[in-house]
């Protein structure tokens, strides 16, 4: 018996050797995306991908054209990020082969996109040409292309139609946008992708500059630049039409310059309560979900741009224009006061929670780093280098109906 | 300055060199190197936020140098220090002074690299 034992131990040990190599070569590939993120490194055209489990940088991904002011949505199985980019690119990555899929330059000029219900089909909003463009959303082969209205030939403006902005995904295989120059909204079913069906509504107010779903899919609200207010469609019963919400909520104050147009993104509800930035004032409107009433003015330190609540609905946290954009402040949601005024660093551009909210990451263009602050301690865990980050997109996005 | 011409008119030979570059360099007021990249800076992240960060346009028109070439200087410089009302161009004045604007205009009008 003896003898034979003693070949057979090498034999254990080198099938041990081959099944440990085997595992090596293979773990590489082995990993999940539910906790990676896009950074957008506005200017030099690239983007960083990274992970919040480990607040870590993975990979750099390069070569996307001009990023300014680009946005980013996800595949439903959080694999590729579809990445819209200023100079009318449409990019799709790979998140795990962390490299550029494929990339097609769909337009001139866009501003932001949407996936749809289905996950089958991506939307673009163009300013040039203006429009909405619709894309296969696993070759970017095109699939409808929705032009707008033509316009006068109006003085200072480019574009020969009117500009889409604020792109949504909605229910019904739906989406839905609005028209700058216009003041339309327009919901559009993709149904029948080769026909799509498009409901118009007109005089919604002037100048919409950006728009948001409630995550629970059922109100599309655009802001006005070109005046108080806001522009309501309840998809619950969109035959009854555009209502306007906020109607002169200035009321005759004079309005302040505005050096930077804020952004409807990420619905901002605690309770019954709905906070959105007011256009050229150093505040943060307050309404009444339930009936669109505005019910407080929160004084802040600038004009706020991003206003986003923590996953927990507890705290507001809100982002300023220029010549406030080292600060971010943060609301709590049940005294309306402000509980801390944070100085991160010069040009504060963008934030984002983890899906449960235990941190919130900051991009400070100018000293060129991402921040990860634990919003319950209000301290920093960690910082991580950046060129000039500006939007941050996690994977949890996938998922949210509207982003 | 008047006083180092002179001293070349009075034929100091090493002096020569000197007064050239005197003339050449830029006058006491203008905006030093660290002045420039911030608004330079500026130009491009905050401005470009609306224009476009190559200037190719956004909200805003596009601002290349094809685009502004035989438009009148003094009327873009007034636009960036007052804006247009009625528009989205917001007024700059009290932010920057009338040096700086027509600074950032001729780098719009030279074309501007991010
Ligand atoms: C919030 C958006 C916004 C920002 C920020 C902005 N602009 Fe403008 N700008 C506009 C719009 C919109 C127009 C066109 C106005 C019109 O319709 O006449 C314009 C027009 C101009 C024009 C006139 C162009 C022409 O052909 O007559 C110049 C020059 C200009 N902007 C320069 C600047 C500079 C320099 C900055 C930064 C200091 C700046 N803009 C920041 C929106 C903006």
């Amino acid at each position: 018996m003896k003898p034979r034992l003693v070949p057979l131990l090498p034999l254990s040990l080198a099938l041990l050797l081959a099944l440990m190599l085997s595992a090596c070569a293979q773990s590489p590939a082995l990993r999940a995306t539910g906790d990676l993120g896009i950074i957008v490194e506005r200017g030099s055209g690239s983007l960083l991908l990274v992970e919040h489990s480990h607040q870590r940088r993975l990979a750099r991904i390069e070569g996307l054209g001009d990023l300014s002011h680009a946005s980013v949505v996800f595949s439903r199985d959080q694999r590729y990020a579809y990445v819209f980019g200023r100079d009318g690119g449409l990019t799709k990555v790979d998140l795990l082969r962390q490299r550029i899929d494929r990339r097609v330059v769909q337009g001139g000029n866009s501003i932001g996109g949407a996936i749809s219900q289905d996950g089958r089909l991506i939307a673009v909003g163009n300013y040039e040409p203006g429009g909405l463009r619709v894309f296969d959303s696993d070759t970017l082969e095109p699939v409808a292309d929705i032009p707008a209205p033509l316009l006068d030939t109006a003085a200072g403006v480019d574009s020969k139609r009117s500009r889409a902005v604020g792109v949504v995904d909605a229910p019904g295989q739906r989406f839905l946008f609005s028209l700058f120059d216009t003041g339309e909204i327009w919901s559009v079913d993709m149904t029948e992708p080769a026909s799509p069906e498009i409901s118009r509504y007109h005089d919604i107010g002037r100048q919409p500059y950006d728009a948001l779903l409630t995550s629970d899919g059922r109100y599309y609200l655009a802001g006005l630049f070109g005046e108080d207010g806001m522009a309501l469609l309840d998809l619950w019963q969109p035959e009854a039409g555009v209502e306007r919400v906020l109607h002169h909520y200035g009321r005759g104050d004079q309005r302040l310059p505005v050096y930077k147009m804020p952004h409807l993104e990420g619905w901002t509800v605690a309770g019954d309560s709905a906070y959105v930035p007011a256009v050229g004032r150093h505040q943060v409107l307050v309404l009444d979900r339930n009936n669109w009433q505005q019910t407080d003015a929160i004084e802040v330190a600038g004009q706020p741009v991003f206003v986003m609540a923590r996953p927990d609905a507890r705290q507001i946290w809100v982002n300023f224009a220029h010549p406030d954009n080292h600060l971010v402040q943060v609301i709590d949601t049940r005294s309306h006061r402000i509980i801390d005024t944070l100085e991160p660093g010069p040009g504060v551009l963008h934030m984002e929670f983890t899906p449960r909210g235990e941190q919130v990451w900051l991009s400070v263009r100018d000293a060129g780093e991402v921040q990860v602050w634990d919003p319950y301690r209000l301290t920093r865990m960690a910082t991580l280098p950046a060129e000039k980050p500006s939007g941050i997109f996690f994977t949890s996005r996938a998922h949210e109906i509207g982003l | 300055m008047a006083r180092r011409i002179a001293s070349v008119a009075a034929g100091a030979w090493l002096l020569l060199a000197l007064p050239a570059t005197t003339l050449a360099a830029p006058p006491p007021q203008a905006l030093t190197p660290e002045h420039r990249q911030r608004l330079h800076d500026l130009l491009v992240q905050d401005c470009g936020s609306c224009h476009g960060l190559r200037m190719t346009g956004g909200l805003g028109p596009r601002l290349t140098p094809e685009t502004l070439a035989g438009k009148d200087r003094e009327s873009l410089e007034a636009t960036v220090l007052h804006g247009r009302p009625g528009t989205a161009m917001p007024p700059w004045q009290g932010l920057l002074d009338q040096r700086e604007v027509a600074w950032m205009i001729d780098q719009l009008l030279q074309g501007v690299e991010p």
